[in-house]
């Protein structure tokens, strides 16, 4: 009995993966109306608990795919990888108010470039703070900071060693995770509830899945006027990485 | 026909993404420059010709909007993918750095939408969400 379950599961596995995410989905809503009161949105329980997942799956295994890494559940990495991730993100583009959009362009690029910059100098503080101190060292992690792919890009084409870009991708990922969690939390400390908002929002935070998993837990009307700004941030700074902000921190130290 | 709208939704991601490839070949970067905001900007243009054009058939819409409705539960698939361990087991430099770098933003974040608030630069916020 247990055999066929087990086979049924995993010769369908996206299937598996859309019954598995609609099953957490369905008990997270309850639990945000049951438990918090309405308090907490459904959603935000629902990416939390994702990650709750993520983590028992790489205790589990051992390996860097969560819960996809398991068998049985192989499934989520199809749902939720970057194709579906991005696919999804075009068609709620559907619901974009062009008026609202328009109004915040030029807001949407100066967040950018905040964004670029600001997490960038802060990643070279701290590891400066902790005695690194070669340009090369200093900027792949600064780059990590931006987003977890800017890192690991920006330190393969300045030729940074493989235990800073690990260290880089790694600072990315607590990053796109921290966002995530903490921007339901926040959100009205960011006056996050408006269109306009939700593109300075997604320029300054940069990382399409902490942004797009943010905005989806505190407002999913905001989520295609963050992502439309946000899905610039990779691009803009693997631009920025190796040219600017390496140079830039070059001069400052040699 | 239900498969139009997902199909001009493919059209537009495909669209987008060789042109973010395209602009990244050109200035040299190692990553797509923004292909999906573009396939996004496409889909809004292709929407806003059929809407005026009046064949943007309510069954096409729902081959549109189905995936827009999944966009929750492909975030919370992704949640559950993701590398938390790492993260976790991540000495101090990353966490203060990614922790430092999300709160300096927030700072700013806060203090421009207060400014374009105030500016009248921003909508009305968001009527409280019906569901």
């Amino acid at each position: 009995m247990l055999d066929l379950i087990n086979k049924t599961i995993s010769e369908g596995p996206l299937v598996t993966a859309f019954a598995f995410v609609g099953l957490v989905i369905l008990i997270s809503n309850f639990l945000g109306k049951h438990a918090t009161g309405g308090r907490v949105a459904g959603s935000a329980i629902a990416v939390l608990a994702g990650l709750a997942l993520a983590w028992v799956g790489g205790a589990i295994t051992g390996k860097a795919k969560g819960l996809a890494d398991i068998a049985q559940f192989s499934g989520l990495a199809l749902m939720g990888g970057a194709m579906m991730r991005d696919f999804t993100i075009v068609a709620t583009a559907s619901e974009v108010r062009v008026e609202e959009a328009k109004k915040a362009g030029w807001l949407g690029f100066i967040a950018l470039v905040l964004g670029t910059i600001l997490p960038f100098i802060v990643g070279v503080g701290v590891a400066y703070a902790y005695g690194h101190r070669d340009a090369v060292t200093l900027t792949t992690i600064g780059t990590g900071a931006i987003t977890y792919i800017v890192g690991p890009i920006t330190g393969a084409a300045i030729g940074a060693s493989s235990d800073v870009i690990a260290l880089s991708i790694a600072t990315g990922v607590v990053k796109a995770i921290l966002v995530m969690i903490f921007t339901p939390v926040f959100a009205r400390f960011m006056h996050l509830n408006n269109p306009q908002a939700a593109m300075v929002f997604g320029g300054l935070a940069g990382t399409v899945s902490g942004v797009s998993a943010g905005l989806a837990a505190t407002d999913r009307r905001l989520v295609p006027y963050g992502a439309l700004v946000a899905t610039f941030h990779t691009g803009f700074g693997c631009l920025l990485g190796p040219s600017v902000l390496f140079l830039g921190a070059k001069a400052v130290f040699g | 026909m239900v498969i139009l709208g997902t199909a001009l939704l493919a059209a537009c991601y495909l669209a987008g993404i060789a042109v973010g490839e395209g602009i990244a070949l050109l200035i040299g970067v190692k990553a797509n420059v923004g292909g999906v905001g573009i396939a996004m900007m496409l889909l809004i243009a292709c929407l806003h010709v059929l809407q005026k054009r009046g064949i943007y058939a309510p069954d096409m819409e729902k081959g549109v909007t189905f995936w827009a409705a999944m966009y929750i539960p492909v975030v919370v698939a992704m949640a559950s993918t993701q590398n938390v361990i790492v993260a976790v087991r991540s000495g101090p430099i990353a966490l203060i750095s990614a922790a430092g770098s999300f709160a300096v933003c927030m700072l700013f974040i806060s203090l421009i939408n207060r400014v374009i608030e105030r500016a009248h630069i921003a909508s009305a916020p968001l009527a409280a969400d019906s569901k």
